[in-house]
């Protein structure tokens, strides 16, 4: 810990508070009410600030890192249009509960309530979407409220937590003094899961006939990787996953069913809705994911739920064995009760499942029509996994593409796969892959992107230029806003309202001038070279324009009020 | 889940900061959740607030408040009084019309509703009363709506039975 009497300004106490965090990278965009601040940033190279071009990217980018590393991401913006430019940001990180410490500048306290220049209530906008936010009001508060800031965010449900401080609190004197340790009375989240529960749990599972998994995101934030995959291979259990928790369990293990939910596959969805036990980890039983509750409920199974947030438990279905607590200290838990007990399991039961299982991924759902004519989308994200061999981190937009890349690039490891699952936010793709590719300089990132939603962050090439980010972006360019499209091919007779994407850049010459290296392909048989030209790039930006099959729809697919095993398939059409 | 919905008093704890008070009523409009009335004042540890809010829905929704209500940084402590015996108050002042005619009838009334006169004038008395919800609303209910001028209430304020404390 540091400690001296010396007085500092409160600009340089945050910047030393950065140090102490042991903070890489600080995302942001200056502004007059965080001058001080960035002064005191020109006088420090502990950490490195990284300049976007728009707010919401610094948030995207800070918000990516943090998904990458496990690290809590951090970004600074100004007051009023740099606090609002952040709350997509903010929001999109909160619903996928990402811990991050927003710093946002603030009128002086003299001038707050005044309406002055730059001023907007920024504690009260923000507060539905973060897990916590403070004003600073005193300059010998900095300290001790970052401390508090970055614990809250990283512990228990991890969250964003933003911190206020206005311009007059960062230039006022104190002496720099980082609390060791911090306890919060009204603030004590859960770690371990309740011993009986977990012990009435693991007899659930190996006394059922038809058990089933279902990970989530939870597993991937709380590291959990690795105890689960321990538990599914001693009991031998088959398992799905929810987009946030694609990389959690080996997707090239034979007792992963692929993704779940709307645009889940066929065995997932089945299984999830036939069998009598289901253990969920870290997942939340979203809309998207258990589709129509009331069809979801009419098949009776017991359900177990671990999650660290009690609020999560019997949110939206009822479940009959919660267990709150850290998902890895309770896997951790059950892996011990399975080595010492060895609990017989009904394993003529479970064999019969996995036959029943193996005839419905005899459907092959993710089956598509190859054609020599058009670019197919899900062929180029086979493409993308096989050039990288599945050890990129891809981050996504949201929209079709977005599903094909859940759907086609198998994850096997946690981390990986960045997007917005919670808030689906167009325009994530780009600055998500800066920041994966600022924590990881020699990874390979690749943003797979539609060409609507990358127009949302576009001005973030310029930032990619500045820090030499040798990001490869795959953009499946179908000319329209496709997830939209399908939607009103389903449910609107095929009016497509607004949703042709008109007047598109020659994106070949936009990258190229930003300097980065721009590439069309309209053939199906370039798509392979032109990956592996692009890959072999270590060191450039590449951006490719894959001109796709205009009409290509995401399949499986449960429709809005649907139930799990309601689904469209590409065979149906 | 059960969805028949019922009146909860629930009770809290919570740091006396600003902005504590929004983040609770922020929370029941996010959510959707009912206030039927929402009380704060700080506690005998001024670092402490102490609410009570009244709210109704199912059971499944009711645990769902309290979960959310924990959840919030803030609140140190939450208590749903229908877990067990609890006593509520409420306190109302209403000003009624007491011109010569109707002056001993609202006198006998208040006295009646163990009400308190408070204030009089020369056509209007207020009157002063506490007690449940529902005692209050009795005692508007028979007054002649005529009679009320204006009435403020302050929202229940709910306390544990016997060795039932809400404390940090
Ligand atoms: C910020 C934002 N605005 C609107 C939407 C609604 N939306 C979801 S997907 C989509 C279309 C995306 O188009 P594109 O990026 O081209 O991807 P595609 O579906 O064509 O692959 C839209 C408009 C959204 N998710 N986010
Ligand atoms: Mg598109």
């Amino acid at each position: 810990m540091e400690k001296s009497s010396k007085k500092i300004s409160g600009a340089e106490i945050l910047i030393r508070c950065l140090h102490e965090e042991n903070v890489e990278f600080v995302f942001g965009y200056p502004g007059g009410a965080v001058l001080h601040i960035y002064d005191a940033i020109f006088h420090q190279d502990k950490f490195k600030h990284i300049l976007v071009r728009h707010e919401q990217a610094a948030l995207h980018a800070a918000d990516a890192y943090s998904r990458s590393t496990g690290k809590v991401g951090v970004a600074l913006v100004t007051s009023g249009p740099g606090a609002t430019n952040a709350i997509t940001g903010i929001a999109t990180a909160y619903m996928d509960s990402i811990p991050m410490v927003i710093i946002s500048g603030q009128v002086p306290t003299y001038a707050i309530g005044e309406d002055a220049f730059q001023e907007c209530d920024t504690v009260g906008i923000t507060r539905p979407c973060v897990k916590h936010n403070f004003l600073v009001k005193d300059v010998k508060d900095i300290a001790a409220t970052l401390k508090k800031a970055f614990y809250v965010a990283s512990s228990g449900r991890p969250g964003p937590v933003l911190v206020d401080i206005p311009k007059d609190i960062t230039a006022d004197l104190h002496s720099f003094d980082y609390p060791e340790t911090v306890h919060l009375r009204s603030y004590n989240p859960v770690t371990k899961g309740h011993l009986g529960q977990i012990k009435k749990a693991l007899k659930l599972l190996t006394e059922a006939k038809r058990p089933m998994v279902y990970s989530g995101g939870g597993v991937v934030l709380g590291d959990a990787s690795a105890h689960l995959i321990k538990l599914i291979q001693a009991l031998g259990l088959p398992i799905t996953s929810t987009l946030m928790g694609l990389g959690g369990f080996p997707a090239s293990d034979k007792k992963f069913l692929g993704m779940l939910g709307m645009h889940g596959t066929y065995e997932a969805n089945m299984a999830m809705q036939e069998c009598d036990v289901l253990l969920a980890v870290g997942a939340r039983f979203d809309d998207r994911v258990i589709g129509n509750t009331a069809h979801f409920l009419s098949n009776p199974r017991t359900i177990i739920h671990i999650d660290i947030d009690p609020s999560s438990i019997s949110k939206r279905v009822k479940i009959d064995v919660p267990i709150v607590g850290d998902v890895k200290s309770v896997l951790a838990d059950m892996n011990e009760l399975i080595a010492t007990e060895k609990p017989q399991q009904n394993t003529a039961a479970l064999n019969a499942w996995f036959k029943q299982i193996d005839t419905w991924r005899d459907k092959k759902c993710l089956n598509f029509a190859q054609s020599d004519e058009f670019i197919k989308p899900q062929y180029v994200i086979q493409k993308l996994h096989e050039v990288t061999k599945g050890e990129a981190f891809v981050t996504s937009d949201v929209g079709q593409h977005q599903m094909w890349a859940a759907q086609y690039y198998k994850f096997n490891e946690p981390r990986r796969w960045i997007n917005s699952g919670g808030l689906g936010t167009m325009g994530v793709g780009l600055p998500y892959a800066m920041g994966v590719q600022f924590a990881h300089p020699n990874a390979q990132v690749a943003c797979v992107t539609g060409e609507g939603s990358i127009q949302m962050n576009i001005q973030e090439l310029s930032t990619c230029a500045q820090y030499h980010l040798p990001i490869k972006v795959i953009m499946l360019n179908n000319r329209y806003l496709g997830m939209v499209r399908q939607w009103q091919e389903f449910f609107y007779e095929n009016r497509y309202s607004e949703s042709y994407m008109d007047s598109l850049p020659n994106f070949v010459k936009l990258a190229e001038a930003y300097g980065h290296v721009g590439m069309q392909i309209t053939q199906p048989g370039d798509v392979e070279a032109a990956l592996k030209e692009a890959f072999a790039m270590k060191s450039r930006f590449v951006f490719m324009d894959f001109i796709t099959d205009q009409k290509e729809n995401v399949f499986p697919m449960i429709q809005n009020g649907k139930g799990l095993s309601e689904m469209i398939l590409a065979e149906d059409l | 889940m059960a969805t028949q919905s019922t009146r909860h008093i629930i009770s809290l704890l919570m740091e006396n900061e600003s902005g504590a008070l929004s983040r609770v009523a922020g929370l029941f409009s996010a959510r959707g959740y009912n206030i039927e009335s929402l009380t704060v004042a700080a506690t005998e540890d001024t670092t402490l607030s102490r609410m009570t809010i009244v709210t109704s829905g199912s059971e499944a929704v009711i645990e769902q408040i309290i979960k959310q209500l924990n959840k919030l940084v803030d609140v140190v402590k939450v208590l749903d009084l229908n877990d067990g015996k609890f006593i509520e108050r409420e306190l109302m002042l209403v000003k009624v019309k007491a011109t010569s005619a109707f002056r001993e009838e609202m006198k006998r009334m208040c006295d009646i509703f163990r009400g308190r006169i408070i204030d009089v004038a020369d056509g209007s008395f207020t009157i002063e009363l506490t007690g449940s919800g529902n005692k209050l609303d009795a005692f508007i209910d028979s007054l002649d709506k005529a009679a009320i001028l204006e009435t403020v209430r302050t929202g229940a304020s709910g306390i544990g039975r016997g060795d039932r404390i809400l404390k940090v």
